[in-house]
């Protein structure tokens, strides 16, 4: 199977084709806003952080923001920055620089003389930019070019149930083809996490991953906090989850069957043909498909018992319910409905090659339901209080 | 009319696929064979029942794993929620 995507000077294939305007702060950020909603053809967000953050909490922002600059939708980056803040403008270029020889244009708002005059001149960076990227013509690639992100939230019975396992089914047929799964959220490998160690390629990949779960635990414990304090949610328990384990043994579903090569920390940049591997992500929707995206994922694959919209700025992300109540109410949000598994009416292998079909046509630009509410809600993950 | 569904053999529970009321019967598949009991609550849509009963402190099994402990005896045909299950981080690193 194969779609069409974009080669990038890098050696890497988008499925989309944006710029972005990326905010070197929450400083910048508004001014993006602005800036964007000037030049059609690009994209940006709200970046929360950028500044007053301790190192290990600044290196995550840092990461998040090469990351998109790097992902393989992103056809170039103007950089914006407000001059003062901790993430300076030649530390970002420099981060993005180690991921990608993509163009990059940058405007600092103090340099340029105020407001008005940065966004003069990121309008018309971002514009010249937007018409390079529109001459580009879509090649073909096979799905080994992918790597897929996968996310719950939401989450319900139905999820560990349906819709997780069919994103596993998704996980071991993109494996096969050669491509890349990432399976995320931390917080929901606890009280699983001894499963997926089992099927760890080796022993270092094993003990990385009760790594990473006893860390997050501690971390939230050095705080006071106990990780089951959110989670499950009130949402969740009223879908029928009762405990945190018992969610995680659903969640852990997405990763499918195949052995688990790889784990990354958050936002770190994926290798492609990687097979299935693990990113150290919160069980929080947005700041977890940040990470992926960041870390290259072109498209998300999303699991949602409740009805969750969440979508991003520069990837796809594909929404699937085993909850047959949800799909009726919120079909709106919802691209593939997978409660047949429940009630007997298709099979996995039917489901699963239905699934690799939608997540093909999708890399070859078929709208997802969140692209076309214009959803790219976003958030980036954090380590401790600002300073 | 199959109204549930065990996920691993060795399970205590079972999920509700349907919304099953009070003195109804839960009705799944296990090895190609039907088996029944019956509900002592209602049991939501995709909510748990259990199977048998269920002493306080046991640990509870879905997945083929455990999810919690019992908190008190839980009767079997229970609605299995957080009225009757706590949780318990166990160490798995062993395991």
């Amino acid at each position: 199977m194969k779609f069409y995507g974009y080669k990038r000077p890098d050696g890497r294939v988008g499925i989309r084709n944006k710029v972005l305007i990326l905010p070197a702060s929450v400083c910048a950020s508004d001014t993006t806003r602005i800036i964007s909603q000037q030049v059609v053809g690009s994209v940006t967000f709200n970046n929360q952080n950028g500044c007053s953050q301790v190192g290990a909490d600044q290196q995550l922002t840092m990461d998040v923001m090469a990351g998109y600059a790097a992902n393989p939708n992103v056809y170039g980056t103007v950089v914006v920055s407000l001059g003062c803040e901790n993430c300076q403008m030649d530390l970002v270029v420099k981060a993005i620089s180690e991921r990608t020889n993509k163009p990059i244009k940058q405007v600092i708002i103090q340099e340029a003389g105020g407001t008005l005059k940065a966004i003069d001149m990121a309008v018309r960076y971002a514009k010249e930019m937007v018409a390079e990227a529109s001459l580009l013509q879509k090649e073909e690639f096979p799905l080994s070019e992918l790597i897929v992100g996968t996310e719950c939230g939401g989450s319900d019975t139905t999820s560990g149930l349906a819709a997780n396992p069919l994103i596993g089914r998704l996980s071991d047929l993109l494996v096969k083809e050669g491509g890349t799964s990432i399976l995320s959220e931390t917080t929901e490998f606890i009280g699983g996490e001894h499963l997926l160690a089992r099927r760890a390629a080796t022993p270092e990949i094993h003990d990385r991953i009760f790594e990473i779960v006893h860390r997050y635990e501690k971390a939230l414990q050095m705080v006071g906090e106990e990780v089951r304090e959110g989670n499950p949610s009130p949402g969740n328990k009223a879908g029928g989850l009762t405990t945190l384990e018992e969610k995680s043994l659903g969640c852990i579903h997405k990763g499918g069957h195949t052995p688990v090569n790889a784990v990354y920390d958050y936002a770190k940049q994926v290798d492609p043909k990687s097979g299935l591997v693990i990113m150290d992500t919160p069980g929080n929707d947005p700041s977890s498909v940040a990470a992926m995206v960041a870390g290259g994922a072109q498209v998300v694959v999303f699991s949602t018992g409740r009805g969750t919209p969440t979508g991003n700025p520069i990837a796809p992300v594909i929404k699937i319910t085993g909850n047959k109540l949800t799909f009726a109410t919120m079909e709106d949000n919802i691209d593939l409905d997978a409660s047949p598994l429940i009630y007997g009416t298709k099979t996995m292998e039917q489901l699963g090659d239905e699934l690799l079909n939608l997540v093909a046509e999708v890399a070859s630009g078929k709208q997802t339901k969140a692209e076309s509410l214009g959803y790219t809600e976003m958030a980036i993950a954090r380590v401790c209080n600002y300073v | 009319m199959v109204n549930a569904m065990i996920i691993e053999p060795i399970d205590d529970v079972v999920v509700a696929i349907e919304a099953i009321k009070k003195g109804e019967e839960v009705c799944y598949v296990l090895d190609g064979k039907t088996l029944n009991f019956t509900a002592l609550n209602d049991i939501p849509i995709y909510h748990k029942a259990a199977i048998h009963d269920i002493a306080k402190g046991e640990p509870v099994r879905k997945y083929g794993e455990h999810i919690g402990v019992a908190a008190c005896d839980i009767k079997a045909g229970e609605h299995v929620h957080t009225h009757n299950i706590t949780n318990h981080r166990e160490n798995l690193d062993a395991k």
